[in-house]
């Protein structure tokens, strides 16, 4: 009972201390599972990032969920997970409650006037980024361009997309290995 | 049945939610704005900026936030905030016991070849939706969208320092 409530504060901090989600937990987490209470050594650390990206949902999420998993199963994973996902819960859900009654205050809606567009460029920067790190080059860069116009133009649905990337990539790497 | 078509949402966006949280935006935005209004482009856009100021990922607070508006009760945030959740819990405690088996699969890889550069697609998707006459009012958008742009880009300015600076200029120009 000890250590589920020693896990659960665990991610429950975690959760509370990351803003911005996902990749600037890594760190937080690999202090506080590794080096702190040494639950996982580090080589499983690294693979278990890797699993969690290549799966699909909430980055956040998932490495909560194999590290409560190696900790204590089932129930490790469940509470792991409630704990890094109550906290920003509990606070979205406060500003759910309340933003409507203040998103009409003037000068609020001053600041919202100015920040929409700065939150689209900060969507913006990372098309940019990403391309980059995962070296889009010229002969790529057909691929995310077919699937931003499919989704924005034509509305499909971004699960086409996605599925259409797996199995165009399923194809693709078939056929280089027979052909090599 | 609107807490049934919120968990099924959710669980898509959990099901196909690849390549992190900004890649996620437009499966979001999809489902909840497009194929069922529950909220606006300006209210999703604000969820948007609310969520790099709070903790927690986009995908939870998401989650929460329309679960909330599209139902005015906490039971749509627990349902949303939960579906979200439920596609990892069921792939990774499948795949848990065949852990390192799962990272070196070359199907897992040849699948990865294809969806990286198509996140890139997905992300440029959300940027692309919300480039719209909800959030680009005036021509005063226009610059602090490409101010905004070029500070997070090339100076490398905190997104949250970028919102607080924003908003601060909102109070400045409107």
């Amino acid at each position: 009972m000890k250590q589920y409530w020693e896990i659960f504060v665990a991610f429950a901090k975690i959760g509370t201390f990351t803003i911005g989600g996902g990749y600037a937990m890594i760190p937080l987490i690999e202090k506080e599972v590794v080096d702190r209470k040494k639950w996982i050594s580090r080589s499983d650390f690294v693979d278990m990032i890797a699993v969690s990206q290549s799966a699909p949902g909430i980055l956040a999420v998932n490495i909560s969920i194999l590290t409560g998993y190696k900790l204590k199963k089932n129930k490790g994973s469940v509470v792991a997970s409630l704990g890094s996902t109550l906290p920003s819960f509990l606070i979205i859900l406060l500003i759910a409650l309340f933003f409507r009654q203040f998103e009409h205050i003037e000068w609020i809606q001053k600041m919202f006037k100015a920040i929409r567009p700065a939150v689209v460029a900060l969507i913006a920067v990372p098309v940019f980024t990403t391309a980059k790190a995962i070296g889009i080059n010229i002969k790529t860069v057909v691929i995310p361009v077919i699937a931003a116009l499919l989704i924005w133009f034509w509305g499909i649905s971004p699960v086409y997309i996605i599925l259409a990337a797996a199995i165009g990539g399923l194809i693709y790497g078939y056929f280089h290995r027979k052909y090599q | 049945m609107i807490y049934l078509q919120l968990f099924i949402s959710y669980f898509k966006i959990g099901l196909f939610g690849f390549g992190g949280g900004y890649a996620m935006l437009s499966l979001i935005q999809h489902e909840v704005v497009e194929q069922y209004g529950w909220i606006s482009q300006q209210e999703f856009t604000d969820i948007v900026a609310i969520s790099q100021m709070t903790p927690g990922p986009i995908g939870i607070n998401s989650a929460t936030y329309i679960g909330y508006s599209a139902t005015n009760n906490i039971l749509g945030s627990f349902i949303a905030t939960f579906a979200v959740c439920l596609p990892s819990f069921i792939i990774l405690l499948i795949i848990a016991g065949a852990f390192v088996k799962f990272r070196t699969n070359r199907y897992v890889d040849d699948a990865f070849k294809g969806l990286r550069p198509a996140t890139v697609g997905l992300i440029a998707s959300a940027a692309l939706l919300l480039m719209n006459p909800e959030n680009f009012i005036d021509h005063k958008s226009i610059i602090i969208f490409i101010a905004a742009f070029v500070l997070t880009m090339f100076y490398k300015v905190h997104p949250i320092l970028m919102i607080i600076l924003a908003g601060i200029s909102g109070l400045l120009l409107y």
